[in-house]
């Protein structure tokens, strides 16, 4: 089975045709990077995305955050939700956890600014 | 007696900041930044989202931690920067008035002066929506910084109009809230965003794109009840019995940006019409000597590392300015660079050929999306660079490093265009 899909790597976005067997990418073309490849690779057998949303903190201000990498894609709401649910403290730095190991994914949520 | 100093920067976001580091860095330090929201960054504080700096950090971050990264720049060189300062004019003279909280106003003097203050969204005035005029209607970047920033809840059931990227990302941001975004209508037969987004905002949660549909009413007295949606023909006219309702309490706008000059034109500085920002030179330098322009205020980009690129030029090239006190090494030699044909616009608008020292970056947008094309630079007759692509489309700056030595066979124009089928 052929399998065509835009890599989201990067804004280059390149048009990807794979070719897919028993659910596994046998081939990738038309990528300019290996990011393309991999992408390609994860899409047809395991799609993941990162996960990027706020928590309201201990005083009312948001705190943007992420996933520190991309968890599976069937996971995103719970994710988020579990993230939502999640009770933040200022001050807070670049880096700094704010979920660990989210919903079982083995990612943590890192808080993405600087906050006081 | 007016305060004075080297370098004055308009604009604390990332074009700001880049060229006040890459100024300090070229051996201008007496800079200020001065911005009008209380902290270093711009609209990267509201675009949480990752995808930022591939190019820069080749990792990929989100707005705020972009920002940071230069916050953290600017901080290491101690170079002054002014939050919750308003610059209120600019003078051909390079005078700028400035208004603030704690130091009230001011009219400070500058050697050199950056413009960066970025862009601001086209509203709904500006778009010709009929119907009426409800709560609930707000454009992307608004909606983004309430609910990013503010932690508002700003509706339940969305339409969104514009397939822009910011539009893009809030279809997805509106969803991960819990919202029902219920469509993403655009009235050009292709998406304004970038490729991934579509997929990973809109694919992703089965949010349907509508290419060459447009809002043609807006129900609704006090709250929006609901908005019509209608296809248009290719002149972009809504074609009768095409109307289909969507019932909503929300309205997002992502119908382009618009870079912000209104201190460009109290500076004296030429707009061009196709960019609406500053008409500028190979060196970012404007009509009004001394006064530079990067970012999105000369012209709108797809990606902030092309923003910081850009900016780290303008600013070495107004500490450049400053040193040398505006003039420059040999006569100059100027060459217009002009939009041929399927290019909508070029930056810069002038080079001079004489005292190019540097690659200079050609960037422009085509007017259309053309398949297996080829991109060609053309001066008196003869072709100094040629490309081909596969596609190019509107909705993605294109880039061309023109180097020094390119320029000696060049003279009175350089026509960029796109010549369509050769494959």
């Amino acid at each position: 089975m052929t399998r065509n899909m835009i890599c989201i790597g990067c804004p280059m976005g390149c048009e990807l045709t794979v070719e897919v067997e028993d659910g596994k990418a046998v081939s990738v073309t038309g990528n300019t990077c290996g990011i393309g490849k991999k992408y390609a690779e994860s899409e047809v057998s395991s799609p993941t995305r990162m996960v990027t949303t706020t928590i309201i903190s201990d005083k009312g201000i948001p705190v943007p955050v992420k996933t520190r990498s991309a968890v599976p894609k069937d996971k995103i709401f719970d994710v988020v939700n579990s993230i939502k649910s999640a009770e933040l403290k200022l001050p807070v730095k670049i880096g700094d956890i704010a979920v660990r190991n989210v919903c079982g994914t083995g990612t943590d949520v890192v808080v993405t600014k600087d906050t006081v | 007696m007016a305060e004075h100093i080297s370098l004055a920067v308009i604009g604390g976001g990332p074009a700001g900041m880049a060229a006040a580091v890459s100024a300090y860095d070229s051996g201008i330090t007496d800079v200020t930044i001065f911005e009008r929201e209380n902290e270093l960054g711009g609209i990267l504080n509201q675009c949480i989202h990752n995808g930022f700096g591939l190019h820069t950090f080749k990792e990929e971050l989100t707005g705020p931690e972009y920002a940071g990264r230069y916050i953290d720049e600017v901080k290491r060189r101690n170079i002054r920067y002014e939050t919750g300062s308003t610059v209120l004019s600019v003078s051909p003279d390079r005078q700028i008035t400035v208004v603030s909280r704690e130091k009230g106003m001011r009219i400070i003097s500058a050697d050199a002066i950056i413009l960066s203050m970025g862009c601001r969204e086209r509203p709904r005035g500006a778009l010709n929506i009929p119907g009426m005029r409800p709560q609930g209607i707000y454009s992307a970047g608004t909606a983004q910084k309430l609910v990013n920033c503010e932690g508002c809840v700003i509706g339940k059931e969305v339409v969104i109009l514009g397939s822009g990227d910011i539009g893009l990302i809030m279809a997805r941001r509106m969803t991960l809230e819990g919202a029902h975004v219920k469509a993403v209508a655009e009235l050009m037969p292709y998406s304004g965003g970038l490729k991934r987004n579509i997929v990973q905002c809109l694919d992703d949660y089965g949010i349907p794109l509508l290419l060459s549909h447009t809002v043609v009413d807006i129900k609704g007295k006090r709250r929006l009840e609901g908005v019509t949606v209608a296809e248009v023909d290719q002149s972009g006219t809504p074609i009768p019995g095409t109307e289909e309702y969507y019932e909503c309490d929300t309205l997002l706008l992502s119908c382009g940006l618009i870079p912000e000059n209104e201190l460009s034109l109290s500076a004296g500085v030429k707009i061009n019409g196709a960019t609406n920002g500053p008409v500028v030179d190979d060196r970012l330098e404007t009509s009004t000597d001394g006064i530079f322009a990067c970012g999105n205020v000369l012209h709108v980009h797809d990606l902030v590392d092309f923003v910081s690129e850009e900016s780290s030029r303008a600013g070495k090239n107004a500490a450049d300015f400053i040193r040398s006190c505006g003039k420059t090494k040999n006569e100059p030699v100027i060459v217009r660079v002009t939009a041929g044909n399927g290019v909508r616009y070029t930056v810069p608008n002038t080079i001079d050929a004489a005292n190019a020292s540097g690659d200079i970056h050609l960037r422009f947008r085509v007017r259309n999306v053309y398949k297996g094309c080829t991109i060609k630079l053309i001066s008196g007759g003869s072709v100094i660079y040629s490309k081909k692509k596969k596609i190019v489309v509107p909705g993605e700056m294109e880039d061309i490093i023109i180097k020094p030595e390119m320029l000696s066979s060049v003279s009175g124009e350089l026509v960029a265009e796109i010549e369509e089928g050769a494959v």
